[in-house]
């Protein structure tokens, strides 16, 4: 990445790059500019994830039990193979940006177009997951049926909340991203991407990645550790 | 050297260039305008008639409070009355009042750029906050909500029947407009600066914009998760924050106040910033010890997120968690208290000129530092128990909002009105504004010290007889804080067309801004300004504008 950064730092002093705009001196800031602003973009999006993980973790602390059997509930076989799924498409995420770097607009568009595949991949096991949940009973409401151990049915229902809402949320930015990529591979496909010009691909590509990561904390918090006190 | 840069940058208009008010004409080239300057006129109508409606509220609750009993107004309209003010005044006139309007206006001209980093983003987020502005619109035309503007639960999960869906919804969308207003603000100090316009040239209110800009950005997400929990705990019944299905309440009030608390700060740090930027220009002096004041601003952003919890003394937090946020509180003054010392250690032997501005600056240093001290008391346990939900609390924040983040609102609609408007405005009606302002300010809310003190609760429509006369006498001085606040809509309209015609550099004053005309053209400025010189700098100013008119 680094070779590249030097090269982008140091524009050739090209007068009106199509894909400057007004407000910035050279495609240098305009470059720095969008990263800075999808980092901090990124860092919103951490305390927003933050926030709920906070309240999932207070009650963990306090309903060790009743968490510890909810966990149980969890599809652990389907969880895996999601986060294996998720991290391949990190992996063409990457490298689609580093086509779109080289210029490479087929292989760019290949990779972006992989990514879709594996993030879709993604939403369908989560889907077929959600499903099974909801025939449980297992979503949170007036329908909720848990009956296993009735005294800690309620505490139940609200890891279920938070399954579904952290899930959810991240569901829905998995959707946003799927858009995104769509997006990117027309672009691509137009062959606006090139060794000066790959921003948009790359700033792409963190959102992605950031994506990826909420997973890789949620798969573990969700799935795999019960209670404080059993793990 | 720099009055031979000042000499590119000034002065440097051409016949017949178009302005950015009169580069386009018709609906649509403002309503899809990407232009800063024009996205903050947009603000300026759209928070001016908010504030119109939030004043409303509070008008008649004051006619409500006249009389002991409660005749105005039933209890339940009483309770939507302060909700919807506080609503209404918080989310969609201070905290986008000096960053939307004059922050969108004023950053990329101070710091010497075309525009802001994102002017797309820009233009979203007035278009997020207008979505947000109409449904709160709706909400109060279709019955209005009644919890509090603090959403406390389980009330409003579980109990009250009023719109809490819609308006924490409407809550949700408006703060990521904030978020979007901060991050852009964020990206272009950092990347859009002006060349040799260095971090320690920047002007103060840049550095105000700054530190506000992270608490919009890093405290705000966490507003927009928590009111996602509320919503989705009222529409599905489940129970995060309700004790009968094994929530906690007390974790919502934390991380309400989580975001809620620093949100005071998204509302004062600016007003401090346009107080540094006044202070200067009416003295012709140097801020005194202006990297202090810079970094009491990132101070008061960073210790404004570790003391949320002292709006919750009495809430059933550990007694021991309680003294941690009381002492950490205690820390918010210091920055504080080095900013107002700053500002009056400027005074000293400056030349000051008492115009419009500096009035209201020098009514908000005095309200500010009477809000701050008494948020002080608040911040003592002992002393916060006894005053707890009464009118003391009411007075201390009306002080530090309305005495503070209004105040100096205003000052900086007046010091700025000649840069974005190329007019002047009445200086002896705006003088006159200014006082009724402060007169009628202090009228309304010092009696509410005393009556907080005596034990007057707060959100009542009803209350004990022998309050009236401190009561009459609050509601007599809001009948000449709205007087004061009528005449500036007045004068101001009328100022557009018959103000005097204002010149690039009314004030006198240094700041990028004033070296391109008024109103500015559409990207700022002729060519890019090159920066030589340190903020405030009289001195050098005065000798460059010398050298120029001899030109």
């Amino acid at each position: 990445m680094s070779d590249i950064a030097i090269t982008d730092a140091a524009p050739e002093p090209h007068a009106h790059h199509p894909f400057l705009q007004h407000h910035f001196e050279d495609l240098g800031q305009q470059h720095e500019a969008s990263t800075l602003g999808m980092w901090m973009f990124l860092s919103t999006e951490i305390l927003f994830f933050g926030g709920v993980l906070c309240a999932y973790w207070v009650y963990r602390v306090i309903y060790p039990e009743a968490w510890a059997l909810a966990a149980e509930q969890q599809n652990k076989l389907y969880g895996g193979l999601n986060t294996i799924v998720l991290i391949i498409s990190s992996l063409t995420m990457a490298l689609a940006v580093r086509n779109a770097q080289l210029g490479k607009r087929k292989a760019t568009v290949g990779m972006l177009l992989a990514t879709l595949i594996f993030g879709g991949g993604f939403l369908t096991i989560k889907s077929i997951e959600y499903w099974q949940h909801f025939h449980e009973g297992l979503f949170p409401g007036t329908h909720f049926t848990w009956n296993e151990v009735p005294a800690l049915a309620p505490k139940v229902q609200l890891f279920m909340t938070f399954y579904w809402s952290m899930t959810g949320l991240h569901a829905l930015h998995m959707i946003i991203g799927a858009g995104l990529l769509i997006w990117m591979m027309m672009r691509a496909w137009r062959g606006d991407f090139g060794p000066e010009y790959y921003g948009p691909v790359e700033i792409m590509g963190l959102y992605w990645h950031f994506v990826d990561i909420v997973w890789i904390f949620l798969f573990p918090f969700l799935y795999l550790i019960p209670g404080p006190h059993n793990g | 050297m720099s009055s031979a840069t000042l000499h590119d940058v000034r002065f440097v208009e051409p016949e017949g260039t178009r302005n950015y008010v009169t580069h386009d004409y018709g609906a649509l080239s403002w309503l899809l305008t990407k232009d800063h300057k024009r996205i903050a006129i947009l603000y300026l109508f759209s928070i001016t008639a908010l504030f119109i409606l939030g004043g409303f509220f509070a008008v008649a609750m004051r006619i409500e409070l006249l009389t002991p009993e409660g005749d105005l107004l039933t209890s339940d309209t009483y309770n939507k009355f302060f909700t919807l003010h506080g609503i209404v005044m918080i989310f969609f006139f201070l905290i986008p009042s000096i960053p939307a309007v004059l922050g969108n206006f004023l950053l990329p001209l101070m710091i010497g750029a075309k525009d802001l980093a994102f002017p797309k983003i820009n233009l979203l987020s007035w278009y997020l906050y207008m979505i947000a502005a109409v449904m709160g619109l709706y909400i109060i035309i279709t019955g209005g909500v009644d919890t509090g503007w603090t959403f406390y639960t389980p009330f409003s999960t579980q109990y009250s029947n009023t719109h809490v869906f819609g308006v924490t919804f409407a809550a949700f969308i408006v703060g990521f407009s904030s978020i979007l207003t901060g991050l852009n603000f964020l990206v272009t100090i950092h990347r859009m600066r002006a060349p040799g316009m260095t971090w320690f040239r920047l002007p103060l209110f840049v550095w105000a914009m700054y530190a506000t800009s992270i608490v919009q950005l890093l405290a705000t997400p966490v507003l927009a998760i928590t009111l996602v929990m509320l919503m989705f705990e009222r529409v599905v019944h489940v129970g995060i924050f309700d004790p009968a299905l094994g929530g906690d309440p007390l974790l919502f009030q934390h991380m309400f106040w989580f975001y809620s608390h620093p949100a005071v700060y998204i509302m004062i740090l600016p007003a401090m910033g346009v107080a540094s930027e006044v202070v200067a220009a009416f003295t012709r002096k140097k801020i005194f010890g202006y990297s202090f004041v810079a970094y009491s601003s990132l101070a008061i952003a960073f210790l404004g997120f570790l003391v949320w919890a002292h709006h919750m003394f009495v809430s059933g937090i550990s007694v021991y968690s309680a003294m941690i946020f009381s002492f950490l509180s205690y820390f918010v003054a210091v920055p504080s208290a080095i900013k107002v010392f700053n500002w009056t250690a400027t005074l000293y032997r400056g030349s000051v000129a008492l115009l419009t501005p500096m009035l209201y600056i020098l009514g908000f240093i005095g309200l500010f530092t009477i809000g701050g001290v008494t948020g002080l008391f608040l911040a003592a346990i002992g002393l916060d128990v006894h005053v707890t939900d009464t009118y003391f609390v009411v007075a201390h924040f009306h002080y530090v909002m309305v005495g503070g983040a209004v105040m100096a609102y205003m000052a900086g609609l007046h010091y700025w009105w000649p840069k974005i408007t190329g007019r002047m405005y009445p200086e002896w009606w705006a003088r006159l504004a200014a006082l009724l302002i402060f007169a009628g300010f202090n009228l309304t809310f010092f009696p509410q010290f005393v009556l907080g003190y005596l034990g007057m609760p707060r959100r009542y429509h009803a209350y004990a007889p022998e309050f009236q006369v401190l009561n009459v006498m609050s509601t007599a001085g809001a009948s000449v804080l709205a007087a004061g606040y009528v005449l500036p809509l007045l004068y101001l309209l009328w100022s557009l067309w018959y103000g005097r015609p204002a010149g690039p550099n009314p004030w006198g004053a240094v700041g990028l801004e004033w070296a391109t005309s008024s109103p500015p053209p559409m990207e700022n400025f002729h060519e890019t300004p090159v920066v030589t010189w340190d903020a405030y700098d009289y001195p050098a100013m005065m000798k460059a504008m010398g050298e120029t008119q001899n030109v």
